[in-house]
């Protein structure tokens, strides 16, 4: 099934910031067709990334979004013996074909369908802790058997398959070892300022200086429950956009100027909220 | 050249096997990282590495295994044939070995083998001997002929770069500040699971949908109930005292595993035993304090108990009024013990010093005996043990 994938070329793009050793791990992962397992704080970008290798390949995207009571056979299919009976009941003539009673699951979609297509399981991490385990196989070997009906179903072209995590579970090892692994990095300043302005290119060079002084040092603020990542930045951006709030807002030492704009949006608690007051109180002692 | 390096990430304790070795091979006959060294880097760390706590132990056996190939005109480094393994293993091993190999266990064994190998040719090195060399017959000999492998282009300017980005060890955060090892822990706790049917009704009830269905002369009458959740309650006690520091990483483990596997989970701290008041946050030990009876009358009797500690002390912290070493305690500790563990109808002692050791300290005796026998290493099988005894 080589060569039915177009040449890997995932690139940075006008919209979504990549860094050469992300471009290097998802060209890996599509041209030795290997899932990739993208790992990383909330908000750096793994959901988004899927998204932009489908664009950069020119796939269709199907994504599989995991949540705690998710079983691996969903993925798959689903027998509904529940309406197999009703429709019986009713004298329905569907009933005779058992095959108009499986549901068909996500890689069953991306395994029938006609092109290549990218995959997305989203937050692997979510499922229970066999849920990995019990995929191995199908995405070693790109196919799994219908009981019902008694069919193999085979990957027509093998899925670019893009994983994310969250690590609220250990993946096993032998799911491991099937994939390419990529850890996100959180930003750098320069990376950032790339990111801010991939999003909003009017945004003021000014207030996006001084906003990005604000997020990076709260980022630092030892001990914050939930530090605020690339999405809570983009987001309060946007918010401080619309107020067309002056820069030196954010150069204020003063907590009770500062504070109203990064409540909601950069800071999610109320501890935070309390420890960045105090912590900026100290500073002021101390610069003052 | 690729093998030493492989070798010394799994003496770093990275577990890369021939897996990864061959996709490495792969990826590199298709190219993904033809055009300059940085991009080889990225490309073996995506491929040998499978966790982000390795990040950093990678990039430190990278530089060690890559620095003696720099010479003045760059990085030069040459792929190995992909069969390269194979046909070391069919040039340097007797026919008798390889049959031995295959029998402990294939490639694993052949690494090793491979390892043995590799110390002695380091030794005979200086003479030209017979494994490394320009002679390519030996399969050494791969270190200096590429029939097919891929090069690595040489990208100067980059290697002009004062800071290559291995070297820059931007990982190091990482390694090892997360929890580590849960899983086998989570896999033992689970035997401690107890579903029972909460919230809204999305499962078929087959025996009720049967009844209701005949009551109703044959037509389906679906009943639901709600999904099955795990109901069990476990309440964590875990001891911060001195003695316990050496056990910090492992007491974390067991606490993150607890974490994700139970939903209600409620944990205080302790100073070497009960007394009449716990802590609920181990910083803020002397103003956060919550009296031990509270947490009798907070938490039902269907908590099942876990204590966590060494149970290393004086025996008169645990018998005598005043005898802990922390505070004036009116009534001896071994008096909460007995109440905590009345109240609660299932509890366990789990120590972190190996089962082993137990005899040699007295306290460890005392606190058994006051569990009636309670008390369970902290491993995966101790807490197996436990989960049993818990479970019943
Ligand atoms: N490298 C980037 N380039 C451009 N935008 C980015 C980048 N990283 C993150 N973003 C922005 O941050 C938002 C959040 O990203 P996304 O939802 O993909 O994160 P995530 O890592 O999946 O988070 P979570 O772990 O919470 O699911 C995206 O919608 C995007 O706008
Ligand atoms: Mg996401």
């Amino acid at each position: 099934m080589i060569g039915d994938l177009p040449v890997a070329a995932f690139t940075s793009t006008e919209t979504y910031i990549a860094s050469r050793d992300l471009e290097v791990a998802v060209n890996a992962a599509v041209s030795l067709q290997r899932p990739l397992l993208v790992k990383g704080e909330p908000g750096t970008g793994k959901t988004m990334l899927a998204h932009e290798v489908a664009a950069a390949l020119g796939l269709p995207l199907i994504e599989w979004h995991i949540k705690s009571t998710t079983k691996a056979q969903q993925g798959l299919y689903e027998y509904d013996a529940v309406s197999r009976l009703r429709d019986g009941q009713l004298g329905d003539p569907r009933v005779h074909d058992i095959s108009n009673y499986i549901v068909r699951g996500k890689l069953w979609d991306a395994f029938e369908a006609d092109a290549p297509v990218v995959v997305l399981i989203d937050e692997i991490d979510k499922a229970d802790i066999e849920f990995p385990n019990d995929l191995l196989l199908e995405l070693d070997r790109m196919q799994f058997f219908v009981y019902e009906t008694r069919k193999t179903v085979t990957a027509k072209h093998r899925p670019v398959v893009i994983i994310t995590s969250n690590n609220e579970k250990e993946l096993p090892d032998a799911f491991l070892r099937r994939c390419f692994f990529h850890y996100i990095r959180f930003p750098d300043r320069p990376t950032m300022e790339r990111i801010v302005a991939a999003h909003y290119p009017d945004l003021r060079s000014d207030l996006a200086r001084e906003a990005l002084n604000v997020f990076f040092q709260i980022r630092d603020v030892p001990g914050l429950k939930k530090k605020p990542a690339t999405s809570e930045l983009l987001d309060w951006l946007k918010l401080l956009m619309v107020d067309d709030l002056p820069a030196e807002v954010l150069r204020s030492k003063d907590t009770h100027v500062v504070i109203p704009p990064l409540h909601g949006a950069l800071l999610k608690n109320e501890q935070d909220v309390h420890l960045f007051e105090r912590i900026a109180f100290l500073a002021r002692r101390g610069g003052g | 050249m690729f093998a030493p390096f492989l070798l010394a990430l799994r003496g770093a304790g990275l577990p890369v096997s021939v897996t990864e070795y061959l996709a490495l091979m792969g990826a590199m006959r298709e190219g993904v990282a033809a055009y300059s060294v940085e991009d080889f880097y990225f490309l073996s760390r995506a491929i040998l590495v499978k966790d982000e706590r390795h990040l950093d132990r990678f990039d430190r056996v990278f530089a060690e295994a890559f620095k003696g190939l720099e010479a003045a005109e760059g990085l030069n480094p040459r792929a190995l044939p992909e069969e390269w393994l194979r046909k070391l293993a069919e040039k340097l091993l007797t026919p008798e070995e390889m049959a031995k190999i295959q029998a402990l266990g294939g490639l694993e064994a052949l690494m090793q083998r491979l390892a043995e190998l590799l110390a002695e040719q380091k030794g005979r090195h200086q003479g030209g001997s017979k494994w490394i060399g320009t002679a390519g017959t030996s399969p050494f000999g791969a270190y200096g002929y590429n029939p097919e492998g891929v090069r690595i282009g040489q990208d100067k300017s980059r290697h002009k770069r004062a800071v290559k980005v291995w070297d820059k060890r931007e990982f190091r955060d990482l390694d090892g500040d997360v929890e580590l090892g849960t899983r086998n822990f989570r896999l033992a706790l689970r035997r401690l699971r107890r579903f029972a049917r909460q919230g809204a009704p999305v499962e078929l009830d087959i025996p009720d949908t049967i009844r209701s269905t005949a009551n109703n002369a044959g037509m389906l009458d679906l009943k639901l109930v709600p999904e099955r959740h795990n109901a069990v309650k476990i309440l964590l006690f875990l001891d911060v005292g001195g003695s316990m520091d050496e056990h910090v990483r492992l007491s974390e483990e067991l606490f993150s595993a607890c974490r994700t596997e139970f939903k209600h989970l409620e944990y205080f701290y302790f100073h070497n035993f009960t007394y009449e008041r716990v802590w609920k946050e181990n910083r803020r030990r002397h103003d956060r304090v919550v009296p031990t009876e509270e947490v009798l009358r907070t938490y039902g009797p269907d908590y099942r108990l876990i204590f966590v500690g060494d149970a290393a002390m004086s025996p008169y912290e645990i018998l005598m009024p005043g005898g802990s070493v922390e505070h004036w305690n009116e009534e001896p500790g071994r008096a909460w013990l007995d109440r905590l563990t009345t109240h609660y109808r299932r509890s366990a002692w789990l120590n972190p010093t190996p089962e082993g050791g137990w005899a040699h300290t007295q306290s460890i005796g005392v606190v058994r005996q006051l569990m009636a026998g309670r008390m369970f290493p902290l491993t995966p099988d101790g807490i197996e043990a436990m989960t049993r005894e818990l479970g019943r």
